[in-house]
């Protein structure tokens, strides 16, 4: 879908003029473009050099709402875990954007977009990000297939991306996982399982070649993670007290409704990142995008307020804010080819879904996911790849099927090696002790809230 | 009529409920305290430095029960409270005049 077409002559033109970086002109062989860029609206020709910039500065700040999803996350898991782990989910949190950004750019990028070769399943471009402090796109693409990006942009873009991805397991495996297995986890998912996935369609990969939808990443990002989730809570085993003798699950309250919620708003106003920017342009499908969005998510929370008030009687917080965050996850994969009924359907189903998927997982499976990830992105992310097969005619459900089981099958077998190597080395666990007397004094050292009332002062200090 | 009080480390208040109820003990009265004992508080840190929590947090339950209860009641909680490491608490039995409840007016054993 290009919503701009470059015409005219002069397309073998190696500059663009760009008045707003004098820094680099001196590096730069200014010639005059003769090309115009035509509003895809109105007809009429608009300055490049100007549309470029303010591509490239829209696709900025909607990775810099991406990156505040993980603001989100940290709020959402922390509330929904007890006061006793919150700073290590938030620790976490800080690290997935760390870890993540820098695994990304060191190795994951450069399996993420190979630049085709190793025939679609996997490729390897090379370390580090080439091309990072060229402050220009690709000029020799100039005409229909111009890319609008440069790479410092894409790369910002998309190592929010990869946070996303990373950040989705830590909720899943809260309150029981090694900080030490976090780090290695994080590192291989960033660095090679997620950036495989990422390859085999936004890379150009075999996806790519079959016409497989998925706009801003139900399937690669959300999917992604929300397997690698559910793998790591399966094999890491459930919270000590969560099932009790006879196998029935028990509640274990997060510590705070209020922060969790204020987790999911940030998402919800995060995701107006992720899915607009998904273009990876600054154009007028971004309003229609975003508003898409916005019926996605609200359609979300409904269908989860409709069945958790069915299913357990009440209006339920935590599975009402899971609904909102469901029906984003499912519209990433459609939002760009989707109607506003069809949007409507996929995000009011994912809200239904998330609810009894989280109660199947946790009541027939039984595994302890504290945080509901494996329910709100993978099982989520999975409806929104097929619901867009569904829905629109010019997109096969046979190839969203096969997407989705690709990723369903790789992710789940090498995140189960992960998480299989990482319990057998006894990394991946804290001690029944430290578990009980929470991670954020035995993992990190001391109370995430304090100072107690209780808390001596140092000696010699007097009030 | 006694007055079994115990104060257990905190993640032990599950096994020693479960364990009172199966000696067929009514209702308990369950409060998060601080305190310290032989066991002496612990060390955190904060930016490296290192801090002396010395009032540490446990759990303290209480029990009424019929005199002639009191052993098996005891018994019940230093059998669920146990872990063997320092830190497991102390139980404690004060004698009670009078107990009434207050919805029926009941008194005596009757009530507990």
């Amino acid at each position: 879908m290009r919503w701009k077409m470059l015409t005219g002559g002069g397309l073998a033109a190696a500059g663009l003029l760009l008045t707003s970086a004098p820094a680099f002109a001196q590096d730069i062989t200014i010639e005059v473009v003769e090309v115009e860029l035509l509003d895809r609206f109105s007809g009429t020709a608009v300055d490049v050099a100007q549309t470029v910039i303010l591509d490239n500065i829209f696709i900025f700040l909607a990775a810099v709402l991406v990156f505040l999803m993980q603001l989100g996350f940290a709020l959402l898991a922390s509330g929904l875990t007890r006061a006793k782990n919150s700073a290590n989910m938030m620790m976490k949190s800080l690290f997935d954007a760390a870890l993540g950004v820098l695994v990304f750019a060191l190795v994951g990028w450069g399996i993420a977009y190979p630049g085709g070769g190793g025939g679609g399943w996997f490729g390897f471009a090379g370390f580090g990000v080439p091309g990072l402090m060229d402050p220009l796109p690709a000029l020799a693409d100039l005409g229909e297939d111009f890319y609008p990006l440069s790479v410092s942009t894409d790369f910002f873009f998309q190592a929010a991306f990869a946070a996303t991805a990373a950040t989705i397991v830590a909720g899943a495996v809260a309150e029981r996982t090694k900080f030490a297995a976090y780090i290695v986890y994080t590192i291989l998912i960033t660095g090679l399982i997620y950036p495989v996935v990422v390859g085999w369609q936004w890379g150009g990969g075999w996806l790519a070649e079959r016409g497989f939808e998925d706009f801003a990443g139900s399937g690669l990002v959300h999917m992604t993670g929300g397997v690698a989730a559910f793998m790591g809570a399966l094999i890491i085993g459930a919270r000590i007290g969560k099932f009790g003798p006879d196998g029935k699950p028990r509640a274990i309250p997060g510590h705070s409704m209020a922060l969790a919620m204020a987790g999911v708003l940030i998402l919800f106003i995060g995701w107006f990142g992720f899915n607009p920017g998904s273009a990876l342009q600054a154009d007028m499908s971004v309003p229609i995008v975003a508003v898409l969005t916005l019926f996605a998510a609200t359609s979300g929370a409904v269908g989860a307020l409709v069945m958790g008030w069915i299913l357990l009687k009440k209006p339920d917080p935590s599975m009402s804010g899971n609904g909102m965050l469901a029906g984003l996850v499912a519209i990433c994969a459609g939002v760009g080819v989707m109607e506003p009924w069809m949007v409507l359907v996929t995000g009011f189903a994912a809200g239904l879904l998330v609810v009894v998927s989280i109660l199947v997982i946790e009541r027939v499976f039984k595994v302890d996911d504290p945080v509901g990830a494996s329910s709100v992105h993978g099982v989520c992310g999975f409806w929104g790849l097929l619901a867009t097969g569904i829905f629109v005619a010019d997109i096969s459900f046979s190839t969203q099927l096969i997407g989705g089981l690709a990723i369903l099958a790789f992710v789940a077998i090498a995140s189960g090696i992960l998480f299989g190597v990482l319990k057998a080395v006894k990394l991946l666990r804290v001690s029944p002790q430290e578990e009980a007397e929470g991670l954020d004094i035995s993992e990190h050292g001391g109370p995430g809230y304090g100072p107690e009332m209780l808390t001596p002062l140092p000696a010699g200090v007097s009030v | 009529m006694q007055l079994i009080t115990a104060v257990i480390k905190p993640h032990q208040l599950d096994a020693v409920k479960e364990g009172l109820k199966s000696v067929g003990v009514a209702g308990i009265t369950v409060s998060e305290v601080k305190g310290f004992g032989r066991q002496g508080g612990h060390t955190e840190t904060y930016r490296g430095a290192e801090y002396q929590v010395e009032f540490i947090p446990k759990v303290k339950v209480e029990v009424l029960a019929a005199t002639e209860d009191t052993t098996k009641v005891t018994d019940a909680i230093k059998a669920a409270a146990a872990t063997g490491k320092i830190g497991d608490g102390k139980i404690w039995v004060t004698p009670v005049s009078e107990v009434i409840r207050i919805r029926t007016g009941e008194s005596g054993t009757d009530a507990i």
